[in-house]
C-alpha cells in the first residue's frame, strides 16, 4: 500500500490487527450487503468475546451465524435477531449477550460515531424497555431519551465497486447499513466486486469517500436470498 | 363476519392520499399496497433504504441486492430512490412519512402500542417499528380484535412491553375501525353483520359508541 492505495492482498491481510475482545461494526441488512468474506476470516482466526453490530445476526450457517459456531460472539447490538436456531438456544443459555436496539437508533450510532457526535437525543424508546435507565429531556414539549454513539475496533462492509483509494459505490439496497459501519471503525475494511482505478468512479456519485476506508479488497460473494418471491410474468 | 385478512387492507387502503409516502409493517400491512385506489398514487417507504418499492419481481428480475424489510425480493418502481439506513430512518424519524401501517398485540385507550415482544416467548426484537412510532403523526394498526380464545386486545392498559407510548390513534381490527383520543376508544365503523354489543364485549378498554355505528362495505 501507498499513498491512498488501499488495497490489500489477501483476507488475512484485510484483517490484520483483529483481537479477541475487539468491537466490530458490520454493514448489513438481512442478508443482503453483508461482508461475507470477511466474516469467513474473522471465523478462520477464531477470535473470541467480541462485541458486534449489526442489525440481524445472519442465519445459521450464513453470515454473523458463522461466529456463533465457535461461540466467538459474547454481545451483539442488533435491533431483530433469532433467524438462527443456535442464536436463540444462545441467547436461553445465556451465552450471548443481546442488547435489543431499535433500527433506527442503532443506524444514527453508527453515523453519529463516525461523525464525532458522542450522543443524540431521539424519541424512540421513550416509555418503553429501551428508554430504562436512560437519561431523559423534553424539548418542544415532547421526551427525548439520551443514546450514546459508537466507533468500533474495525468496521466491516461490503460494497458494490470500489476505486484503490476506497471511494465506495454500493448497489441497489445492499447500501443499508454499510456506508455508516465504514464511517463508524478505527479500521475499515471494505470488500467489493470489483476495484476500479481512480478516475473510472465519478466523484458525485460517490457514496462513502475513501477519507473512512483503510483497506479494500476484492471479493466473490454467493449473495443469498432470505426470501425468494416472485409474481407470474 | 369478522374480516378477512384481504378486507382489512382493503379498508385501511380507503385512507391513502395521492401523493402520500407511506410505510407498511410487515404482515396485514405489505397487503395495502394491493389496494391502492383507482386513480391515486402512493410511494411505498421501506426501512432499509427504499423509497418507491415495486411489485414482487419475475423469477427473470430476481436481485438478491433489491429487497424490503421484510427480507423479500422486491422491485423498485420507475421514480425510487435508494439510500442509506441512516437515510432512511432521518425520514422516518423526521415525520417525512405521511402513513405508516402496522401490526399490534395490544393497543391500550391511551394510544399505547406493544407489539414487538412476548416475555419467555417472543424476543426476537424491534427491528423498526419504534421508530416507525414515533417519527409518525399518522398511523393506522391492524390487529385482531380479540385472541383466538375471545381475550381482548384493545385494552385499559397494555400489559406487553411497550413499542411507543400514547402513539396511535387510528385502529382497524377485523371488527371494527376505531379512534383513541381523550383516554377512550371511540368507535368509528363495524364490520358486515358485526354487531355493536360484540365489540363492546370484545373491547376491554374504556369505549364511547355513537348512537349509529355504520357498516363498513365492501365490493365482492
Amino acid at each position: 500500500m501507498a499513498g491512498f492505495d488501499k488495497r490489500v492482498g489477501s483476507y488475512e491481510e484485510a484483517m490484520d490487527g483483529l483481537e479477541s475482545g475487539m468491537t466490530v461494526i458490520a454493514g448489513g441488512f438481512g442478508l443482503c450487503g453483508i461482508p461475507e468474506n470477511l466474516i469467513g476470516e474473522i471465523k478462520r482466526r477464531g477470535v473470541k468475546d467480541l462485541t458486534i453490530y449489526s442489525n440481524n445476526c445472519g442465519v445459521d450457517g450464513f453470515g454473523l451465524g458463522l461466529l456463533l459456531e465457535d461461540r466467538q460472539i459474547s454481545r451483539i447490538y442488533a435491533s431483530y435477531v433469532g433467524e438462527n436456531a443456535l442464536f436463540e438456544q444462545q441467547m436461553l443459555n445465556d451465552e450471548i449477550e443481546v442488547v435489543l436496539t431499535p433500527q433506527g437508533t442503532l443506524a444514527e450510532k453508527m453515523r453519529a460515531g463516525g461523525a464525532g457526535i458522542p450522543a443524540f437525543y431521539t424519541a424512540t424508546g421513550y416509555g418503553t424497555p429501551i428508554g430504562d435507565g436512560k437519561e431523559v429531556r423534553e424539548f418542544n414539549g415532547r421526551h427525548y431519551i439520551l443514546e450514546e454513539s459508537v466507533v468500533g475496533d474495525f468496521a466491516i462492509v461490503k460494497g458494490w465497486k470500489a476505486d484503490r483509494y476506497g471511494n465506495i459505490v454500493y448497489r441497489d439496497t445492499a447500501q443499508n447499513f454499510n456506508p455508516l459501519a465504514a464511517t463508524a471503525g478505527k479500521i475499515t475494511v471494505v470488500e467489493v466486486e470489483e476495484i476500479v482505478e481512480p478516475g473510472e468512479l465519478k466523484p458525485d456519485q460517490i457514496h462513502t469517500p475513501g477519507i473512512y476506508v483503510d483497506r479494500v479488497i476484492k471479493g466473490s460473494f454467493e449473495k443469498r436470498i432470505e426470501k425468494r418471491t416472485v409474481r407470474e410474468g | 363476519m369478522a374480516l378477512t385478512r384481504e378486507q382489512m387492507a382493503q379498508r385501511v387502503a380507503r385512507e391513502l392520499e395521492d401523493g402520500f409516502y407511506v410505510n407498511l409493517g410487515i404482515g396485514i400491512p405489505t397487503l395495502v399496497a394491493n389496494y391502492v385506489p383507482e386513480g391515486i398514487d402512493v410511494m411505498l417507504q421501506s426501512e432499509n433504504g427504499l423509497l418507491g418499492m415495486g411489485r414482487f419481481p419475475t423469477e427473470a428480475e430476481v436481485d438478491p441486492d433489491m429487497i424490503n424489510a421484510g427480507k423479500q425480493t422486491v422491485t423498485a418502481r420507475d421514480g425510487a430512490a435508494i439510500f442509506s439506513s441512516a437515510e432512511s430512518f432521518a425520514m422516518i424519524r423526521g415525520g417525512h412519512v405521511d402513513l405508516t401501517v402496522l401490526g399490534a398485540f395490544e393497543v391500550d385507550q391511551n394510544g399505547n402500542i406493544a407489539s414487538w415482544m412476548i416475555p419467555g416467548k417472543l424476543i426476537k426484537g424491534m427491528g423498526g417499528a419504534m421508530d416507525l412510532v414515533a417519527g409518525a403523526e399518522n398511523i393506522i394498526c391492524t390487529m385482531t380484535h380479540a385472541s383466538k380464545h375471545g381475550e381482548s386486545k384493545l385494552l385499559e392498559q397494555c400489559n406487553l412491553p411497550l413499542t411507543g407510548a400514547g402513539c396511535i390513534n387510528r385502529v382497524l381490527t377485523d371488527l371494527a375501525y376505531l379512534e383513541i383520543k381523550d383516554g377512550a376508544f371511540h368507535l368509528v365503523e363495524r364490520a358486515p353483520g358485526v354487531s355493536v354489543e360484540e365489540i363492546v364485549e370484545k373491547t376491554a378498554g374504556k369505549l364511547v359508541v355513537p348512537d349509529h355505528v355504520p357498516e363498513m362495505t365492501f365490493e365482492a
